[in-house]
């Protein structure tokens, strides 16, 4: 028989005894719904997580430093696998070459620097970083009140909570950890802060900076080669970040603020660069780490090699990501098993709704073998039965699941949003999932179908119309 | 011109070979301790185009005869060859094939699909044919029309008369055009009026095609007005056989015909 007459017939057959086999195919929807739920919530966990992490820009950013740094300058001259001859200047022209491998996005220097600021005539002592327009995307930026900075050279701050406290002079009362951002901000949008800070300024270099204070210059110790000048600049506070966006840095964390640019233009003075006097005889810029960011973290590992070839030390956070990775393997494994387990039970439900149907269409059975069909036809007859019923529990099974995953996503959300968090979308249902389960249940279907298919085939025609 | 000679003496052949021969055909049954003997030892033969009645009191092995003939069932001993093809020799999928094309079947309890209309289940061999679905729909028309059931031809069994739904299983054994058609007391559950109008429907198919009809029952005076042969059976042994002189002038003239009508459709 041909297959649009076989599904024709078998569709016929389906709606006969219409009550039992729509039980039996909510029987394998649920089953497929519980798959696509399962699984969907592994693959929404997974993508969540590692959104997350992309976010916070732990996973996509690779560290730059010399190798003549200081910290490490006798490990270096003693390492054989890194001859002093590859080791190189961190300037401007290295910035660009990095820039320029393939997959990065872009590359900054780290200026960060400690300072006094002053507020309402208070100072307050804490560390300042600056962060290109690119970070505010960064996960910690998601719940900001303001904004973020309005252009690259802007004489604006963004601070992070805990600063936005002391600001205000409150303390964070203990056992109640949790000061909302919300009544931080609006006191403290649009005040001005004045950054104390010390320009490095070469010995023949003239003043620059229009609004800044000189207050006094002073002889570097290492003599004449550049001379420190204390400065004043003012800031305007247009954001207040709820989350630290630094938790990775430790003690070096910022609590402030300030744009890329504007702090590079301003020739802070930073701790570090007391290393670099020696080299800085060169008029470019001269850096002690920059940072650059991945398009791909994937590709992390070929762009750190790409730079170590370059003669620099690198940083990254690579072997959490696979380990994750790992993780949500195994835990996709267990709850694809799980739902599949559901899907099993629901198949038994198919040859039981076959067998029940072999009983009462024995006579049927039989006269289409009589007026001439063959054990294959009657076989296929069966197994298009199952099949079809395979494919609308499979089709019905995924809205299902898609529509718990909404309710469950629905559900949390209203729960987050009592914690005063942001929601979140951590169920996707992928369009790949859609075709796998319906496919699966399929097949499953067929399986199931199997038996009491053959059980039919072989009937035998002579018994089954001797009963009236 | 070679096709045409072959077709001629394939047909001729077909009129002096028996369509239908059995030889010490035996089917029996092991009822725990006890062999029962449904069909034992029949050797039958019925030529081409012929009209015969098989007769006997219940129990005496006539359907079990019949669906040995049909293919439906494979006999304990003995031999079934009907159009010059052993059945004995034929896979499962050949007798299927057998089933399909070469033989119809009409039953004593109409035995059409109650879920199908009366067109789908005379278009069902039609499927397992794999003809096309305009050409079945147009060939079920047609059948259904021969039968007189034109009208009624999207209604379901349920909603027929015994009469008409014998009718309509005529035209399903039909629709393959078969050269054989065996019938199983297919006037058993009418009345006699109805009875009698499907045994002219019947008998205009045998005369018109020249197929060959083997017909399973219980009344003697019935068989008497419309086959040419009837073969008595008792505890599934032949025990007699009569010609019927009434028909069988009628016959030896309507088996020429037949040859000419089965002539003109091959
Ligand atoms: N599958 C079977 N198992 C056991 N015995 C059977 C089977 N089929 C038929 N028989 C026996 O074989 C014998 C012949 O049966 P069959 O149906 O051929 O008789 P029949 O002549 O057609 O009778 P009726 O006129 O009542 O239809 C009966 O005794 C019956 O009980
Ligand atoms: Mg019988």
């Amino acid at each position: 028989m041909k297959l649009p007459d076989l599904t024709e017939l078998a569709l016929r057959n389906l709606r006969e005894s219409l009550l039992r086999n729509s039980l039996t195919t909510v029987g394998i929807s649920v089953g497929v719904a519980s798959l696509v739920a399962m699984l969907s919530l592994g693959i929404g966990l997974q993508q969540l997580a590692s959104r997350r992490l992309m976010k916070s820009g732990l996973f996509d950013t690779v560290v730059v430093t010399s190798r003549r740094d200081l910290r490490n300058f006798g490990r270096d001259e003693n390492t054989p696998a890194s001859p002093p001859g590859e080791s190189r200047i961190l300037d401007e022209a290295a910035r660009q070459e990095i820039e320029r491998l393939p997959n990065v996005s872009e590359v900054y220097p780290d200026i960060r620097f400690p300072t006094t600021l002053l507020f309402d005539d208070k100072p307050h002592l804490t560390m300042v970083a600056a962060l290109p327009m690119s970070a505010k995307s960064n996960d910690a930026f998601e719940s900001l009140q303001g904004q973020f900075f309005s252009s690259d050279m802007a004489h604006e701050a963004v601070v992070q909570k805990a600063f936005a406290e002391e600001l205000l002079g409150r303390t964070a009362k203990p056992g109640v950890d949790e000061t909302n951002v919300k009544e931080l901000a609006p006191p403290l949008l649009g005040k001005e802060l004045t950054m104390r800070y010390a320009e490095r300024e070469n010995a023949n270099g003239e003043e620059n900076s229009a609004n800044s204070i000189a207050a006094g210059a002073e002889q570097s110790p290492a003599g004449a080669a550049y001379s420190v000048v204390s400065r004043e600049v003012k800031l305007k506070i247009v954001g207040v970040a709820d989350l630290d966006p630094e938790s990775m840095r430790g003690p070096t964390r910022a609590r402030v603020f300030l744009p890329l640019r504007l702090a590079e233009s301003l020739h802070i003075m930073q701790p570090t660069d007391l290393r670099e006097i020696s080299r800085a005889a060169s008029e470019q810029p001269v850096y002690s780490s920059v940072s650059a960011r991945v398009k791909n973290p994937a590709q992390i590992r070929t762009i750190e090699d790409a730079i170590k070839k370059m003669g620099f030390n690198t940083f990254s956070i690579l072997d959490a990501t696979r380990s994750l990775q790992q993780f949500f393997a195994v835990l996709d494994l267990f709850l694809g098993i799980f739902g599949s387990l559901a899907l099993a039970v629901a198949s038994i439900g198919i040859v039981n709704t076959l067998v029940m149907a072999i009983l009462e269409r024995r006579r049927e059975i039989g006269i289409m073998k009589a007026i001439g069909a063959s054990e294959r036809d009657v076989e296929k007859l069966f197994f298009a039965e199952a099949g079809a019923m395979g494919i609308l529990g499979g089709i019905v099974g995924v809205a299902l699941g898609w529509a718990i995953g909404q309710v469950i996503n629905a559900g949390t959300n209203v729960y987050l949003k009592r914690q005063a968090l942001p929601p979140e979308h951590f169920w996707t249902v992928p369009l790949w999932l859609v075709g796998a389960a319906i496919l699966f249940s399929f097949l499953v279907s067929l399986a199931a179908g199997l038996y009491p298919a053959g059980r039919a085939a072989r009937l035998d025609p002579v018994q089954a119309l001797r009963y009236e | 011109m070679q096709n045409q000679t072959a077709t001629i003496s394939a047909s001729l052949q077909s009129a002096t070979t028996p369509a239908i021969l059995t030889e010490n055909l035996c089917r029996y049954y092991q009822m725990g301790q006890t062999l029962i003997r449904a069909v034992d030892g029949i050797s039958l033969s019925v030529s081409g185009g012929e009209f015969v009645a098989l007769l006997g009191s219940s129990g005496s092995g006539k359907s079990s005869v019949l669906n040995l003939i049909a293919g439906l069932d494979r006999p304990t001993s003995g031999s079934v060859v009907v159009q010059g093809r052993d059945l004995a020799q034929l896979s499962r999928e050949e007798i299927a094939k057998y089933r399909l094309r070469t033989v119809g079947m009409v039953f004593q309890s109409f035995n059409l699909i109650p879920s199908m209309t009366i067109a789908e289940n005379v278009e069902l061999p039609m499927r397992f044919a794999e003809v096309e679905r305009g050409k079945r729909d147009s060939l079920a028309r047609e059948a259904l029309t021969w039968v007189g059931l034109q009208a009624r031809m999207n209604h379901r069994p349920s909603e027929l008369s015994g009469g008409e739904q014998q009718r309509a299983a005529l035209a399903r054994a039909l629709i393959n055009r078969p050269q054989v058609l065996l019938a199983d007391e297919p006037t058993g559950n009418l009345d006699s009026h109805t009875g009698i109008e499907i045994m002219n429907m019947v008998r205009d198919f045998n005369q018109q095609l020249g197929m060959t009809v083997v017909m399973v029952t219980h009344e003697r005076a019935l068989a008497e007005r419309y086959v040419q042969r009837l073969i008595f059976m008792a505890d599934g042994k032949l025990i007699g056989e009569e010609i019927n002189s009434a028909t069988a002038a009628a016959s030896v003239a309507a088996m020429n015909e037949g040859c000419d009508a089965q002539r003109r459709m091959s």
